[in-house]
């Protein structure tokens, strides 16, 4: 499913989209911002998964939650690569530190990467469990500060897309937009449950291994 | 090619190694948590074979005369 949306996606991408005034460097566009919003609905899901175990102590929410961060700061370290890569063809420089979006996009993957910190930092069970928690249902603040950043900034730097009048763009283009966003969405689920396997393999493995010692 | 196909060669190419590294290293994993399945599975199976050893009835002694 994933590798038929991705391929399906490329192909959409180079022989269907068509170039507007952006030129070829608007073809970044179809993957840089589905990557985006996959890695705001990886953090969204992780503090979800955070709230679960804070209020109905579900068991290995904290486990997904975790999961999810780690997927969220692998999209978002993608993003920041494809858009400096995108903002040097159309701006000629890697980063603009004047621009809201980037530099809140910046604090977000930043904050989320100092989760691994709180985490391996504090040894496993309950009370790291709570924390991390917490940490993540603090970090989910961000999320629409940094998507509402460039609606709301003064400076327009960051083109904006999607309006309050709709996408701006062609009919084509959304298509393959939507196209190249599910095939993200579908990565991420992917290689979330991918993860969240081992981890769980993991854990069965120690608590055996315990067991027979 | 011009600069702006490699920029968006590169682009392309980043995500292709992001998900090819990520999918590489939990692929290790995953061999190394095949491995550990197997090394507790052999010593699940010594456990059971000491057992069964160690509850065998030790044979009866006939008193003869």
């Amino acid at each position: 499913m994933t590798t038929v949306l991705l391929g399906g996606a490329v192909a959409l991408i180079f022989f269907y989209a068509p170039v507007d005034q952006d030129g070829l460097n608007q073809k970044i566009f179809y993957f840089h911002v589905p990557i985006a919003l996959t890695s705001y609905a990886c953090f969204g899901w992780g503090a979800l998964k955070a709230f679960q175990h804070l209020w109905k102590r579900t068991p290995g929410a904290d486990l997904e939650s975790y999961v999810a961060i780690h997927q969220g700061v692998i999209f978002g370290a993608m993003t920041l690569v494809t858009g400096s890569i995108w903002a040097k063809v159309r701006w000629g420089v890697w980063w603009v530190w004047g621009d809201e979006q980037l530099v809140l996009f910046l604090v977000l993957f930043l904050f989320y990467c100092a989760y691994f910190m709180l985490r391996f930092s504090v040894d496993p069970g309950p009370q790291r469990a709570n924390l991390c928690a917490v940490y993540a249902l603090f970090g989910v603040v961000l999320i629409p500060i940094s998507f509402l950043a460039i609606r709301l900034a003064n400076s327009y730097i960051h083109p904006t897309v999607f309006t309050s009048n709709g996408p701006q763009m062609a009919t084509s283009q959304l298509a393959t937009f939507c196209v190249a966003w599910a095939a993200m969405l579908s990565l991420a689920y992917f290689l979330y449950r991918f993860e969240l396997a081992g981890k769980r393999l993991d854990a069965d493995l120690k608590e055996l291994r315990e067991l027979l010692a | 090619m011009s600069t702006e196909e490699k920029y968006v060669a590169a682009a392309y190419l980043v995500v292709f190694l992001f998900v090819l590294v990520y999918v590489l290293i939990m692929a290790a994993k995953l061999s190394r948590l095949g491995r550990d399945v197997a090394e507790l599975t052999a010593l699940a199976r010594e456990r059971k074979r000491a057992g069964q050893g160690s509850t065998e009835q030790p044979p009866k002694q006939v008193r003869v005369g």
